[in-house]
């Protein structure tokens, strides 16, 4: 019987980890300690909010890392429909992942603020609707992407259903201008800024604290999916030596 | 251009053929159309008056349970389209042959917004009859349920194409479709209660969406059928 070696374990990681997400993971950690020291402690209670306005400065900028995350999908599925990327198939699946983590708890958070504010946990306010929505299509994404099927076909798949969904994200963005919504509209804007002080360092360093969460996961969960592929391709090809080993030493005159 | 129309319209004979064979549309579609006005009547009160009396409140509600009604219907439909090409491998034969795929999602697409145009005719003289509806604007209805339909038809079978050939499609379909489709239902109950009644001031502008989703969903249709229907 032929043995056939299994490749170098030099080729396959040991961790995800290197130098540029430990720098990261450094700035997120920096970023969430000035992040809760300003949101919880140095910025005061909002006069008509009160204390839930601190709930704001993990909600919206959740709401928006969510948004980035289904863009990077959308442009991922383009890629993929393009020229058959693996890269951008990975990318557009991890980020989804996060996506829908990211828009589960936004929509958590703002039922927590919700209570006390509008008096429920949940009102079907089109805002809270269509980020309901939103979430479902997406899971329905991430259903697509665990298909028992060619991979390459689940790839081309899911990349049209990752275009076809991107329609959720400026449908549930504008639902608050589009509908009479409960929801408040924008408060911060590049032209129109309602908030200063300590409460805007707050939103700003939510914003900043989350946009390197988002990226320092995006790196580590990339890369696990990185190494799933190598290994599911790996495997395969091992299958496949295998198998053509067998062949040869079932042959007369073969190898036995 | 014109290969792409004429090979559509073949698929579209074809599949229609098969339906009037068949005579699903006549023995399951319309009468599931019927099954779900009465049972809108069962849930809801079709005593109750809404507006001081004006009308009662299953009208006042009906363009909401007539969508949805032919939402649900699309999954019947749709799911049908696909299964009767998949289960037997024509649809491979139909790509050998050199037919477009462009032009079979195209053609699926026009048989399934026939057979649901069917049955928002029965369904819309069923509301008319049973919840006394009446309508302020036929135009702007037309343009609504024609918008609509073509929306529906394109994205169902689009979405339906990305689940077709999978074992578990019938399950999974509805899960991909029917949150898609949340915003043609929204924007078509918007605008047919402005034609059927006058209500709201948004109507035109939803009209206009309906209409964007239509050409919307039938040109990404077309554009990635390739992708789709490849090694189904």
């Amino acid at each position: 019987m032929t043995t056939v070696e299994m490749p170098p374990a030099r080729s396959v990681p040991e961790h995800t980890g290197s130098r540029l997400t430990r720098a990261l993971g450094g700035a997120v950690l920096v970023t969430w300690t000035l992040w809760l020291l300003w949101g919880l402690v140095l910025s005061p209670a909002d006069v008509v909010q009160h204390e839930s306005v601190r709930l704001f400065y993990l909600h919206v900028p959740m709401a928006i890392m969510s948004s980035v995350t289904f863009s990077i999908t959308l442009i991922g599925s383009i890629m993929v429909l393009r020229n058959g990327s693996v890269f951008w198939d990975l990318m557009a699946g991890v980020a989804a992942e996060i996506g829908v983590m990211f828009l589960g708890l936004v929509i958590a958070t703002g039922a927590v603020w919700g209570k006390p504010t509008w008096g429920t946990y949940w009102e079907w306010d089109p805002r809270l609707t269509t980020a309901a929505l939103m979430f479902l299509v997406y899971l329905g994404y991430l259903v697509i992407r665990r298909l028992d099927m060619d991979p390459v076909v689940r790839a081309r798949r899911a990349a049209v259903f990752g275009i076809v969904a991107f329609i959720n994200v400026p449908l549930t963005r504008f639902s608050v201008q589009i509908w009479n919504s409960l929801h408040q509209e924008t408060t911060i804007s590049l032209t129109d800024t309602q908030m200063d002080g300590a409460q805007l360092t707050s939103y700003a360093l939510g914003m900043l604290a989350m946009a390197t969460f988002l990226a320092w996961l995006l790196v580590h969960r990339f890369r696990v999916a990185w190494l799933e592929h190598a290994m599911d391709e790996s495997g395969l090809e091992k299958l496949i030596r295998d198998r053509r080993a067998e062949g040869a030493a079932n042959e007369p005159g073969g190898v036995r | 251009m014109n290969r792409l129309v004429a090979d559509a319209w073949r698929i579209a004979r074809k599949d229609l053929a098969i339906e009037r064979s068949s005579r699903v549309v006549g023995s399951q579609i319309l009468p599931f159309g019927i099954v779900m006005l009465l049972l809108f009547a069962f849930g809801v009160d079709p005593e109750l008056q809404v507006r001081g009396g004006e009308r009662s409140i299953l009208a006042e509600i009906a363009p909401g349970l007539f969508w949805i009604t032919v939402l649900l219907a699309l999954l019947l439909v749709s799911g049908r389209s696909f299964a009767v090409e998949s289960d037997d491998g024509s649809l491979d034969a139909l790509l050998v042959s050199g037919v477009h795929p462009g032009s079979i999602l195209a053609g699926k697409t026009l048989v399934v917004a026939i057979q649901l145009a069917l049955l928002e005719v029965v369904v819309g003289a069923g509301s008319m009859l049973l919840f006394g509806v009446r309508v302020d604007d036929p135009l702007h209805l037309l343009v609504v349920m024609l918008s609509t339909t073509v929306a529906l038809a394109g994205a169902g079978t689009l979405l339906l194409a990305v689940v077709a050939g999978y074992s578990g499609r019938d399950t999974l379909g509805p899960l991909l479709v029917l949150p898609s489709m949340a915003p043609v239902l929204i924007g078509a109950t918007a605008a047919s209660g402005a034609a059927l009644y006058g209500t709201g001031s948004d109507g035109a502008a939803w009209t206009w969406a309906l209409v964007a989703f239509a050409l919307l969903y039938g040109a990404a249709g077309i554009v990635s059928a390739g992708a789709l229907l490849e090694d189904v």
